[in-house]
């Protein structure tokens, strides 16, 4: 199994939601242009990815896969009802972000004077559910681990958003061809940055490194029976 | 009723989002769960068809409850008519073409999520009949499905050399090259990474815009 350290840094580079898997481009699009806001909405999302990926991890565990009712008792092992994860999930993230508003609104509102906008937003905004539906397809082991790839997942977009948004604030002043000018820039920017954040899949994770270290070894000891024979 | 069923009005619906009103291009809405399989066509076709249902089926449905949602909660009930469309297709593409489904894996569930369905559902649906809405639905599901397949096109044609499985350039393998190969041609496999489907979707922005003047924006 991964460790928690490598789903938490996987998450955040070499499987970043936007750069590899263009989730939450919308957003993405609309609300960068200007950091400020960007860091706002970046915020909210790391913050509403690690709060619902968790409770769907429950419900994925506990009510929706294969198996996963036997805690009731013999006769239920049978029932699968992973047909109702997509209903189920986008249920919990849309209830969860209407509770968080009001959470936020009631007892931070300084925090939602920043972040109250950008909630409402995130309902629908493909990183959520995504993230969710990640979670289901990976079958992280252990709670734990799931709020790492959320967590991460979030930090992940955070950066991209914001460095997306100071790209932009500059940009402004370059003089670029006015078919290109807005969009699809944008467009053309972010597609050069995946290929940056590509160079983050040469990250070696621990169990790689162990392997490697394994086969080194093997492979020595093979030469240096080879050089006594 | 007043106006025939395939009016003026009621074509151009159908027509406008495949061009200067088109959801991806122009009301940058829907790249969300779309751009990452456009490696090959046959996924892009699937997934069109897949969000035209969804948007048509979802447009009509919420059209003819539109006077019963009270308007509070209506993104909810949106998104439990989509979830609950989007599962009908997930399971159908689960139980005919398993191997397909499996590469799309999550990015079916994500048409719910999908900003043109939920974009509009919100500006048309919400507030016309239920056959202005099927063709709405349908014409801007044709214009996401259209810019997949063509930016499918690109990447599978030039990441690939294949178009729908069928080689076009002739044979790459090694030793064996004819063709295009054979004179020395390689695939671009850069084309096959996810960044470059945001790069050509930039370009077809930069020629759409540039052959559309009033489309360009000043910053």
């Amino acid at each position: 199994m991964e460790s928690t350290l490598d789903i938490f840094v996987k998450s955040i580079f070499s499987e970043n939601m936007i750069f590899a898997y263009f989730l939450g481009m919308c957003s993405y699009l609309a609300v960068s242009k200007t950091v400020k806001t960007a860091v706002g909405l970046g915020a909210a999302v790391i913050f509403v990815l690690t709060v619902t990926v968790p409770v769907n991890y429950l419900l994925e565990n506990y009510l929706l896969k294969a198996g996963a009712l036997s805690w009731l008792g013999e006769e239920y092992t049978d029932y699968d009802l992973s047909f109702l994860s997509f209903i189920m999930f986008i249920a919990v993230v849309a209830s969860i972000v209407q509770l968080v508003e009001m959470l936020v609104e009631k007892f931070a509102p300084a925090l939602y004077g920043a972040l109250g906008i950008f909630l409402p937003l995130i309902a629908v905004n493909c990183s959520i559910l995504g993230g969710a539906l990640f979670m289901q397809e990976r079958q992280y082991s252990t709670l734990f681990d799931a709020t790492a790839f959320a967590f991460g997942s979030g930090i992940g977009w955070f950066i991209a958003i914001v460095a997306i948004a100071a790209i932009r604030e500059k940009i402004r002043y370059s003089h670029i061809p006015a078919p290109l000018r807005g969009l699809g820039i944008t467009f053309i920017l972010t597609g050069l940055m995946g290929i940056a954040f590509m160079s983050f899949m040469g990250i070696k994770y621990g169990k790689e490194v162990k392997k490697e270290k394994a086969q080194t070894v093997q492979t020595s000891q093979l030469t240096t029976a080879k050089t006594q024979e | 009723m007043s106006e025939s069923l395939f009016s003026k009005k009621n074509r151009k619906l159908i027509t406008d989002p495949l061009t200067d009103n088109n959801p991806v291009t122009i009301q940058v809405l829907g790249i969300c769960s779309a751009l990452a399989i456009t490696v090959q066509v046959n996924q892009a076709i699937v997934m069109g068809l897949s969000v035209i249902f969804v948007t048509m089926m979802g447009n009509v449905v919420i059209s003819m409850l539109r006077n019963l949602i009270p308007s509070r909660i209506r993104i909810i009930v949106q998104l439990v008519v989509v979830a609950a469309l989007v599962i009908v297709v997930d399971q159908v593409l689960a139980a005919f073409l398993p191997d397909l489904s499996a590469k799309l894996s999550v990015f079916v569930g994500l048409i719910i999520t999908n900003c043109i369905i939920m974009g509009r559902l919100e500006a048309f649906a919400m507030a016309n009949k239920p056959w202005p809405s099927l063709l709405d639905g349908f014409g801007n599901g044709l214009g996401y499905a259209g810019l997949l397949v063509l930016v499918a096109v690109f990447r599978e044609l030039f990441g690939s050399g294949t178009l729908l499985g069928f080689t076009i350039f002739g044979n790459s393998l090694p030793g064996e090259e004819s063709g295009l190969y054979a004179m020395g041609y390689t695939n671009n496999n850069m084309m096959i990474l996810p960044p470059m489907a945001l790069i050509i979707v930039g370009v077809i922005i930069w020629v759409q815009r540039l052959r559309n003047k009033e489309l360009q924006e000043d910053h």
